[in-house]
């Protein structure tokens, strides 16, 4: 096993509450040590003055679309995906085709993601057989195989007896039963955020009650279980208060949002760009800022991408007629070191808790901090190094993204995981 | 005189100038369509394609006459024999209508924004006839030149727009045309119909038929699109006529000299009464013949007229 040294590079850990100049030393896959001026002995020198070294980054919230949809994605391309946005880490839907409701379909994607070596894959397990909201899929044994947690991700569960049960049996594995709040007959054909832009656009709104009611409902639901519950891509002001109202209660409750909620607003859908168009859809500008306070107060957990590749044909129609969803991996974290952490909106150190400290205790995983004898799951990024989002150079199949040609202060430049540099720019391999 | 722009996508992005241009050049081209030759070379050797993804027979036909009057070479494509029901994505459908260098595409589409989706790729103009649930601009501009016949301005009239906004592209256009040239629009509706945040497009909503109608200069009633509704929005059509339905009595809190409009097709008995629609105050007639004037004025400052022609008095 190859040993690693991070040569006099800035450690960010809020594990720790570390922000200090030194050498970071990996081997065995393992945070070795952390000091001044470290013996290299026989270990690769990466020389990272004016780089920041920081726990590996883990997204709570990505489609790798295998099995079934490898023309959008595959556990291989999204991983690598994973590793050249800074995530050491993915936890992936369970909506595949067949989707992961069984133990064999967990341990065919941890196989696929063995095989590929880039990003740590946790997969998630869905809450019912088939994703259809009937009947509880066989979560224990897919626990035993090494989900992380379940989710119906996309098709949220309706039946609210079915639900109580989930959440009630998910208490004895302590995983979070992790939803896509959304209560759809109350819009059918809804394609945007209702408000003015839907009428302004003609297109059918999605009022943020479908998300609101939903949350209140598993909340409720949550309370009376006493298990985890956690809310995925959590968009609306309304929503955010029922979070604040359930932590202030105690209640196991957490919540992730994802970059385009907290950058974008409704009215980037004018124009009719499919790449704005996703579930749950771009709201206001209050409901933005509202979000923005969420990641301040502490309201918000973690910060996840919902990674949602989708071939060019698919993408490139109607707005009608075009899929939800975009991709994230690639642009997640200098869109946030950008708009958050530049802007002052945020600390740094804050967008790194959000990114792996507090995701990690969220399907309480191994990492999320540095500390010695921690996997050496580490992102380098480069605060001051801009590049302008250039979806042809993605490692991602999905080219989908609303932010092509922005222009980003804050690179990742390398990301190791285990110890193994994974992805890395060209400057800090010469 | 030309638009300097591409497409004629919605009346949104129109100034109150284009909207004044447009209107001025549908005087000129309203002369041919009373004379016995009703044809101008203006548009000679140009072609036209009527793309209609949706029914239509009255906007199909404007679009179809104007052009025809105009010289230019109309062609029809309808989706139902289209490549459009063999699977073809709207995406292909265009850029095997480009390989055919069209000057202008008239386009409908049941999406909406699916004109300025094609228009982007399309070296074409593009001319929106109704999409989705957006916008019908030329159906604006046509009721607009309607208004302007019988009132001589738009500016300070009261003009009440009613019945099934949400799902209307009529009321979108019209909306914005009429506060862009200065007149004050009232709406009334069930709360089902009014889509949500319609102040913000200048609009005022009344509350009943009755308040809206006081003193009104212009009705539009706008056509309930059962089509487009996927539940019920109210519990029957004899209680949507009760609530707002079009009456002469009703029609006599307006002014005296109001006039009515629809965009039709007219459900009768249900948004509107026929002693209405057929008695005096109609002017939907009107508005179906000032169509074709106000197509060949789009069609023809959108192909520029290059050549030598000026204007549609040419012969």
């Amino acid at each position: 096993m190859t040993r690693l040294l991070l040569k006099n590079v800035r450690l960010v850990d809020p594990a720790q509450g570390l922000d200090e100049n030194g050498d970071l030393l990996m081997s065995n896959g393992k945070v070795e040590a952390f000091g001044k001026n470290l013996p290299a002995l026989n270990a690769k020198i990466i020389p990272a003055t004016g780089k920041v070294a920081v726990p590996g980054f883990i997204d709570l919230h990505v489609h790798l679309r295998e099995p079934g949809f490898e023309y959008k994605e595959t556990i291989t391309t999204g991983t690598a995906a994973a590793v050249a946005g800074g995530f050491t880490a993915v936890a992936t839907m369970a909506n595949t085709n067949p989707p992961n409701d069984c133990a064999a379909v967990t341990e065919f994607i941890l196989k696929r993601a063995a095989e590929a070596a880039n990003a740590r894959v946790y997969p998630i397990g869905s809450i019912t057989k088939g994703i259809e909201g009937q009947e509880l899929a066989e979560i224990g044994e897919m626990v035993e195989a090494g989900i992380v947690a379940i989710s119906d991700d996309g098709y949220p569960v309706k039946d609210i007896a079915v639900m109580r049960r989930a959440l009630e049996y998910a208490t004895q594995f302590n995983i979070p039963v992790i939803e896509h709040c959304e209560t759809p007959e109350l819009h059918p054909g809804g394609v945007m955020n209702e408000g003015y832009w839907s009428t302004s656009l003609g297109l059918r709104g999605i009022p943020t009650a479908s998300e609101e009611i939903s949350v209140k409902r598993n909340v409720v639901l949550a309370e009376l279980t006493g298990a985890r519950f956690h809310i995925a891509h959590l968009s609306s002001k309304g929503a955010l208060e029922i979070v604040r109202l359930a932590k202030d209660k105690g209640l196991a409750v957490t919540c992730e949002v994802t970059p385009h909620h907290l950058l974008l607003t409704d009215k980037s859908v004018k124009g009719y760009d499919p790449n704005t168009k996703m579930k749950p859809p771009l709201c206001t500008e209050e409901d933005r800022q509202a979000l923005l306070e969420g990641l301040r107060d502490g309201t918000v957990d973690a910060i996840a991408t919902d990674h949602a590749p989708h071939h060019q044909d698919e993408k490139d129609q109607e707005f009608d007629e075009a899929p939800f969803g975009i991709v994230g991996l690639e642009t997640a974290v200098s869109l946030c070191l950008h708009h958050l952490v530049g802007t002052g909106l945020i600390s740094l150190s804050r967008l790194i808790e959000l990114l792996s400290s507090s995701p990690a205790r969220i399907v309480k995983v191994d990492g999320g901090n540095l500390k010695l004898g921690a996997p050496a799951d580490v992102t380098l990024l480069d605060l001051e190094q801009t590049h302008v989002v250039d979806p042809s150079k993605f490692l991602s199949r999905g080219r989908n993204t609303p932010f092509e040609g922005s222009e980003l202060r804050g690179t990742v430049c390398a990301t190791i995981v285990g110890g193994d540099i994974k992805w890395a720019d060209e400057k800090i391999l010469d | 005189m030309r638009l300097s722009r591409k497409d004629l996508l919605d009346i949104e992005s129109l100034s109150p100038a284009e909207i004044e241009l447009i209107l001025e050049t549908t005087s000129s081209f309203k002369e041919i369509n009373t004379r016995t030759i009703k044809k101008v070379p203006t548009l000679r050797g140009r072609m036209v394609i009527n793309f209609f993804f949706e029914n239509s027979t009255r906007t199909r036909t404007s679009f179809e006459i104007a052009a025809k009057r105009l010289s230019a070479d109309a062609i029809n494509i309808s989706a139902s024999v289209s490549s459009i029901s063999k699977g073809e994505t709207l995406l292909d459908t265009v850029r095997n209508l480009q390989a055919m260098a069209p000057d202008i595409l008239v386009m409908r589409h049941a999406a909406s924004g699916a004109p300025h989706f094609v228009a982007e790729r399309l070296q074409a103009s593009v001319v929106n006839a109704g999409d989705g649930i957006h916008e019908h601009p030329t159906q604006a501009l046509l009721d607009a030149f309607t208004i302007l016949e019988s009132k001589r301005r738009l500016d300070g009239l009261k003009v009440v727009i009613a019945g099934d906004l949400l799902h209307s592209r009529v009321f979108r256009s019209n909306v914005r045309l009429l506060t862009k040239m200065g007149s004050k629009v009232v709406v009334t509706g069930p709360p089902t119909l009014i889509p949500p945040a319609v102040e913000q497009l200048g609009a005022t909503v009344s509350p009943t038929m009755e308040q809206a109608l006081v003193d009104a200069d212009v009705v539009m009633m706008l056509r309930v699109q059962q089509e487009r509704m996927e539940a019920a929005f109210f519990p029957s059509v004899r209680e949507y006529f009760r609530l707002y339905g079009l009456t002469a009595e009703r029609l006599e809190r307006a002014r005296p000299d109001v006039i009515l409009m629809h965009p039709g097709p007219m459900n009768r008995g249900l948004e509107i009464d026929s002693s209405v629609a057929d008695g005096n105050f109609s002017v939907i007639l009107d508005q179906v013949t000032n169509g074709v004037a106000v197509r060949m004025a789009v069609l023809y400052l959108l192909a520029g007229a290059s050549g030598t022609e000026e204007s549609g008095n040419s012969q």
